[in-house]
């Protein structure tokens, strides 16, 4: 990253109107591992590559649960995620407690966007370096929200964010008409089909750095990593395509290699 | 001394404070006893919905002051709160709820259509709880006993088609029934309800139920009045509140015109 005279703290414009140091936050959660969220109609699915710093270290956790009907995926900073998921769950204890009712996600959305934006104008903090997607479902049905360092929020039908995402979220783009009408594990298809694209190199989902967490009409939030991820790397694999450069059809192949350009460059 | 319910924002609107200023005198001033009041509230399902019933007198100590205060107030189009105790704290809890409405529905953003944003009257029943709970630790009560009617939800507050009808008092005791009733109701209305109430009550039938029970408070409460308010929740209606009217009454019973004081009975008049 180049030098520059007004990156010095976040209160500070830079004469093109912009705020340096929110960009560079922004920039780690590019940095982070891929996550990708999608809806349908009656479920939520999150999906995340977990990273591991060596051969002989267990995999970063990427997705978090933070209430029965809510889980969030992570891209960015680890530390700075998980002190918005204390502060999340303990939003949702709150709301249970003196409404009697799940928190709907689009407040608890909102109110951590806002928490956000008080870090990016404020002169003695510095942004969370670290982007979230919600995936929950509650009384209006699955939502997925993302956020970012910024304290921008959006409310998405599909959304992708992390290293190498872009092409994750070109899958989602070409697929998402198809979305609102899959069933759970189709849903789950879709997310693992998306990550793929997301995978450095030569690399390959594996049952230890894939993880998915899913949620939906009368399914409470749920894990699904390790061994219970690997009927659907099976069901992947005899798709014909668990590795990054090797996509089910041509068009794909052709789209994802022109994502990889746009990456490199 | 200012007595405010803290509304909208995410953390204070969980627990709204209470902030209390220092009268110049030193010390801080409470709520120690109701000073406008009004009397029994009362409630009870039927077929279909939920139906409460309260006069519309506001006494001041026994003095009758405010013979047209509308004591049942509709919180969204499908909850209705009614109360007894005291009146100003009533309009405090109204504006309390509205405001918080007001504020779901300007910042509610969803790719949803936004028609299922309003708290359920269990919610609504819920956050009350909490806000008379709260405000009883702070030795500073509401003084009010609230009674919440609207339709029952699921855990994810999704509304369902079951009548849902609560009451929550000035320290934050909840409970549910089918029939409810506060103040001096609750000791003449309530044996009455219980004795005729059916789940498959017809909404004729509950309202004269109701106004009967009101009939005989205002023979009975010396804080009564026979000006009252019918109100009803409804799934396809929702919320409505009727304009206040008069209750025929009869006074000509043989108690009522006998004074027995004289020959030795159990009294009368």
């Amino acid at each position: 990253m180049f030098r520059n005279m007004y990156d010095t703290d976040v209160t500070v414009w830079s004469p093109e109107g912009r705020l340096l140091q929110v960009e560079y936050a922004m920039e780690s959660v590019k940095q982070g591992s891929a996550c990708i969220a999608l809806r349908s109609d009656t479920h939520s699915v999150i999906g995340a590559l977990k990273r591991s710093v060596s051969e002989l270290s267990s995999h970063q956790q990427k997705i978090l649960e933070i209430d029965d009907h809510l889980g969030i995926g992570i891209a960015g900073l680890t530390a700075d995620a998980r002190t918005l998921a204390k502060w999340m769950r303990n939003e949702c204890l709150n709301h249970k407690y003196v409404y009697g009712t799940a928190m709907p996600t689009g407040r608890l959305a909102t109110d951590l966007a806002d928490r956000h934006q008080r870090t990016t104008q404020t002169y003695v903090r510095r942004p969370y370096g670290v982007g979230l997607l919600l995936a929950s479902f509650d009384k209006n049905g699955p939502h997925v929200y993302q956020t970012c360092p910024s304290g921008n929020v959006h409310e998405c039908y599909a959304t992708a964010i992390g290293a190498r995402s872009q092409s994750g979220r070109t899958y989602l783009e070409k697929h998402h008409e198809t979305f609102p009408t899959c069933a759970r594990d189709e849903l789950i298809m879709h997310a693992l089909r998306a990550l793929v694209g997301c995978i450095s190199g030569d690399g390959e989902l594996t049952s230890e750095n894939g993880s998915i967490g899913v949620v939906g009409k009368d399914e409470k939030f749920t894990l699904i990593e390790g061994a219970e991820l690997q009927p659907y790397l099976d069901r992947l694999e005899l798709e014909g395509g668990n590795n990054g450069g090797d996509a089910e059809d041509e068009d794909e192949v052709e789209a994802e290699e022109k994502e990889d350009d746009a990456m490199e460059t | 001394m200012s007595l405010s319910l803290q509304n909208g924002g995410a953390p204070t609107r969980a627990l709204p404070s209470v902030t209390t200023v220092h009268a110049t005198s030193g010390g801080n001033q409470r709520t120690t006893r109701p000073i406008t009041t009004g009397t029994s509230v009362l409630g009870i399902k039927y077929k279909g919905g939920v139906m409460l019933a309260a006069d519309t007198l506001v006494s001041y100590g026994s003095l009758a002051k405010y013979k047209n205060a509308r004591r049942l107030v509709t919180v969204n189009s499908r909850t209705l709160i009614g109360a007894s105790g005291e009146y100003s704290d009533l309009q405090s809890i109204s504006d309390l709820l509205v405001s918080n409405a007001l504020e779901d529905r300007c910042t509610a953003d969803s790719l949803y259509d936004e028609d299922n944003n309003e708290e359920c009257a269990g919610e609504v029943w819920s956050y009350l709880r909490a806000v008379m709970y709260q405000r009883r630790n702070k030795m500073n009560p509401l003084w009010n006993d609230v009674v919440v009617a609207g339709f029952r939800q699921e855990p994810d507050g999704t509304t369902t088609d079951t009548p849902f009808l609560g009451v929550v008092d000035k320290i934050g005791t909840a409970y549910e029934d089918d029939v409810l009733a506060t103040g001096f109701g609750a000791y003449i209305a309530l044996p009455l309800m219980r004795e005729k109430y059916r789940p498959d009550m017809e909404e004729g039938e509950a309202r004269a139920l109701l106004e009967d029970c009101l009939r005989i408070l205002f023979y009975r409460d010396c804080r009564a009045l026979n000006r009252v308010q019918i109100a009803k929740v409804t799934k396809e209606g929702g919320a409505l509140v009727s304009e206040p009217y008069e209750l025929d009454t009869y006074w000509d019973f043989k108690g009522y015109v006998t004074n027995k004081g004289e020959i030795g009975t159990d009294g009368g008049w």
